[in-house]
């Protein structure tokens, strides 16, 4: 039962991008992708409360080898994060109808936001680890498009190819590490893999495990593929909030979470991983703190905050990881949403031609300020709570009670998430200030299309972490708590403190000499320019003079030889036909002699 | 009378008429030879009647046949051979050129990138 | 060897002697002539061969009309009288390869065949004008009429190809 509602849940939207395709135009706006939004909305919601493991299987067709087979399959894990992703899938498309109004490429984008959705739900829901993989392929897909939506603009058409590359380059260890679960358990099913990784070499573990750091690396924006997820804000804001907050990119934790076993049996995975989540933690928080653009800061807030969870799943706190997963799809995509709203009121997202919307733009204030509070992560919204799952979930580690890790990394996962909570809280006060307080300007509130999923994001940014107290393992514990309510207290009260000396002066002037090198992000574009980009470029041009001068001159060479040939044997054209005849009987001859000799 | 004499003549005048053809250049004589070797045939075909005897007569017939066609082919060769000479003054077979292939071999079939960017 | 053969061998000679003298020749009007000897040679072979009525046929229609034809044609394209020296092209060597080559091959062929077939003229009935003709006229009567139109198109042919009031002309206006 819980499977066959769960199959036209990735369906719905499936159908809904196959019929909004071709047909979008002659609809009105948004009805098909609305609607087979809502579907899989409403009956992810029946599988989630019927809340039974099941499992279907199809094996479609003999692959030879390794049997290929087809199928969904659901657990808690999976129905909670596929009920996610329908809400804010749903809440994105109402939004979008009226964000991209008179934009005559919505119907595609629409249909591609459908087919998205659909292929998150497939990586979800999907009991194979192929077609996982064709899921994850096909959302990368989606995402190049709809980041891609504006490709007239060169930055949003290179931002594009940039992250297409990156994720690619991520998408290939994934690819690798599912080949080398699947060969070692001798099926691609998720639950046979699983099963089988006790089984299953040291080596094969460990090799598997790197190969889907890689994978989740790329797809999640991390140190160091994480350059591509900034640049992808020049999509417009709905495809921020779900591909780029909400859902693809938080599906390398759901995928880390969903093989948590594979990682249980290599521990050095989950130590390198580790220590890639506190780098990309502390770095992009601080890149946030400097960055100008609202949308970017949001998005290296993203990587943050996807760092958080990964070093909560590299500590062993899957549930922690799980819920803050959860929170922060509901605040992040609340948040661009927010940021989506100001941007088509003022008409960018530059944090110096913001400021002082509080009176003019009430309902994104509002939605936005508890967006920003989930952020930091003042109580009671939910981002205090799962943050301080995570913080709880290191602290553990650290204190040798959980040792998944070794003690020093999951010391050094502790103090960067306690400094990441304070960081983020001063740069989310810090772009909260600079976007709604200082000099007023004059601004118009968002139509009901837009504020309507605002609000509806806002209840669960604000109320999630309150409803989950009902479930004892996601109630916050004292000590963790007090130290990050601290922490950022601190790191919200020192953007205060600042914007009260200095009003209308933007509080990363804090960091000093030190903000152009945050606000690059410690340089790492300008490296992979000069290193990688340079290496490609030079390699390629390689390619080229090789393919001209050897292939080239090989093709034409041949040609011109046959050409000179030719030449020769027209001189025998000569047209005198007494030798066309001598010819002619001298080969009948020889064909005469050779028959006679050799028969 | 063994099969082998008049078969050994025909192969020979047979041979005869293939140098006349190809060396000669004179169209009259051209044909002169092509009437050599369709005599070679027909004795060809007069000595294997004999031989096996045939009962429809067929080799006999069929040279009768060859025969008519020869005078034919000499009647319709020599008007074309008129034709020629009043055309062009000569009857040299090796004059007649007109099958040659004359034009000159067209442009470079294929450049590298390089060269096409350097005549640019 | 048999008296027939003794005939034939001789013939034969005169035959192939007299062909070889057509393509080697300098003078056109002799090789005409030599033609003659040559055909007339084979129409005594024929007659040894027990073929009386193709023998008669081969004296009328080749020495009687082809020839004279031959003849009209040298003629016609004011060929000299006489020795010429171009008769021959550059093409002899080539030819006499391929002429000896033809000539071995198919004597080593039919030498190898035939070399004990041996034939039985009978009574020399065999190709008389009544047997031949009833041949003819009972089993070869649809070739032999084809052939009948076959020569007309032939006479017509020659006719439009050898007069300058009708052909080309007309169309392309000059053939000079």
């Amino acid at each position: 039962m819980t499977a066959a509602l769960a199959v036209p849940v990735v369906l719905a939207p499936f159908l809904a991008a196959a019929v909004g395709l071709p047909l979008g135009r002659r609809l009105p706006p948004g009805i098909v992708a609305i609607a087979g939004t809502a579907v899989s909305a409403v009956l992810a919601i029946a599988v989630a409360v019927s809340s039974r493991p099941a499992e279907t299987l199809a094996r479609l067709t003999p692959t030879g080898g390794i049997a290929v087979t087809v199928g969904v399959r659901v657990g808690g894990l999976s129905a909670t994060v596929a009920v996610m992703v329908t809400l804010v899938a749903l809440a994105v498309q109402v939004y979008s109808v009226g964000y991209l109004r008179g934009d005559p490429r919505y119907p595609s984008y629409a249909a591609l936001v459908s087919l998205f959705t659909a292929a998150m739900l497939t990586v979800v829901l999907s009991a194979d680890l192929l077609l996982t993989y064709a899921g994850w392929e096909v959302m990368g897909v989606c995402s190049y498009f709809l980041i891609g939506h504006h490709w007239e603009r060169p930055a949003a058409s290179s931002a594009a190819v940039k992250s297409f590359l990156m994720t690619r380059f991520g998408d290939v260890g994934f690819l690798f590490g599912v080949f080398v679960l699947g060969t070692a358990a001798g099926s691609f099913r998720i639950t046979d893999v699983l099963a089988a990784v006790p089984t299953m070499s040291h080596t094969t573990v460990l090799a598997a495990a790197l190969l889907m750091v890689v994978g989740v690396v790329g797809k999640s924006a991390q140190f160091p593929l994480h350059s591509w997820l900034p640049d992808a804000m020049a999509g417009p804001a709905p495809v921020s909030a779900l591909i780029h907050a909400a859902t693809m990119v938080a599906a390398g934790v759901y995928l880390v979470a969903l093989l948590f076993p594979v990682f249980l049996a290599a521990p050095l995975a989950l130590d390198v991983l580790a220590v890639l989540a506190v780098v990309s933690m502390l770095g992009a928080a601080l890149a946030a703190f400097a960055s100008a653009d609202l949308k970017r800061v949001l998005a290296y807030s993203t990587i943050s905050q996807l760092s958080l969870m990964f070093a909560a799943l590299a500590v062993g706190g899957r549930t922690a990881a799980i819920a803050h997963l959860v929170s922060h799809a509901a605040f992040k995509a609340l948040l661009f949403l927010c940021a989506g709203a100001v941007i088509t009121a003022v008409g960018g997202g530059l944090l110096t031609d913001l400021g002082g919307l509080r009176r003019a733009m009430p309902v994104t204030f509002a939605t936005m300020t508890v967006g920003f509070a989930a952020l930091a992560g003042f109580p009671p919204t939910s981002g205090f709570f799962s943050k301080d799952l995570v913080v709880a979930a290191a602290g553990h580690a650290a204190s040798g009670e959980a040792a998944l890790v070794t003690v020093a990394v999951a010391w050094l996962v502790a103090v960067a998430v306690l400094l990441t909570a304070g960081v983020t809280a001063a740069y989310a006060t810090r772009a909260w200030l600079l976007t709604f307080f200082g000099t007023e300007r004059p601004a118009r509130e968002a139509g009901p299309v837009l504020t309507g999923p605002l609000l509806a994001l806002a209840a669960p940014a604000l109320l999630l972490g309150l409803a989950a107290l009902r479930w004892p393992e996601l109630r916050p514990e004292w000590g963790s708590a007090l130290a990050s309510v601290a922490v950022v207290v601190l790191g919200a009260g020192v953007v205060l403190a600042r914007w009260r000396a200095a009003p209308g002066r933007d509080p990363a002037d804090l960091l000093g000499r030190a903000r152009p090198l945050l606000a690059s992000a410690w340089h790492t574009d300008d490296l992979y320019e000069r290193t990688v980009a340079r290496a490609v470029t030079g390699l390629a041009e390689r390619v080229v003079a090789v393919d001209d001068r050897v292939v080239g001159r090989a093709v034409t060479g041949s040609g011109r030889n046959a050409g000179r040939l030719g030449g020769l044997i027209r001189l025998s054209q000569n047209g005198n036909p007494q030798l066309y005849l001598t010819g002619l009987l001298a080969g009948v001859l020889l064909i005469a002699v050779g028959v006679v000799v050799l028969a | 009378m063994h099969v082998v004499y008049p078969v050994v003549l025909a192969a020979l005048l047979f041979s005869v008429g293939v140098y006349g053809v190809l060396a000669r250049r004179n169209a009259i004589l051209v044909l002169m030879s092509v009437e050599l070797m369709l005599n070679a045939v027909n004795l060809n075909l007069v000595t294997f009647d004999a031989w096996l005897k045939d009962t429809l007569a067929s080799g006999q017939a069929l040279t009768l046949f060859v025969i008519a066609i020869a005078a034919a082919e000499v009647g319709l060769g020599l008007a074309i051979v008129l034709l020629v000479f009043r055309n062009r003054s000569s009857i040299a077979v090796d004059q007649l050129r007109d099958l040659a292939d004359r034009d000159a071999p067209s442009a470079v079939p294929g450049e590298t990138v390089a060269e096409r960017e350097a005549a640019r | 060897m048999t008296g027939a053969e003794l005939v034939f061998v001789p013939l034969g000679a005169v035959a192939l002697g007299s062909s070889v003298l057509v393509v080697t020749t300098d003078q056109l009007v002799r090789a005409a002539l030599w033609l003659v000897v040559a055909l007339g040679a084979l129409a005594g072979c024929f007659l040894l061969l027990a073929a009386e009525l193709v023998a008669w046929v081969q004296v009328l229609i080749y020495v009687g009309a082809v020839v004279v034809l031959l003849l009209f044609g040298i003629m016609l394209t004011r060929a000299p009288i006489g020795r010429s020296v171009d008769l021959d092209s550059g093409n002899r060597v080539a030819a006499l390869v391929v002429a000896l080559g033809t000539a071995g091959t198919l004597v080593t062929v039919v030498v190898g065949g035939f070399r004990t077939a041996s034939i039985d003229l009978g009574d020399g009935s065999a190709g008389s004008a009544g047997t031949v003709g009833a041949g003819l006229f009972r089993y070869w009567v649809l070739p032999f009429e084809l052939l009948s139109v076959l020569l007309l198109a032939a006479l017509v042919g020659a006719i439009v190809l050898s007069r300058r009031d009708i052909g080309p002309r007309a169309r392309d206006g000059g053939e000079d």
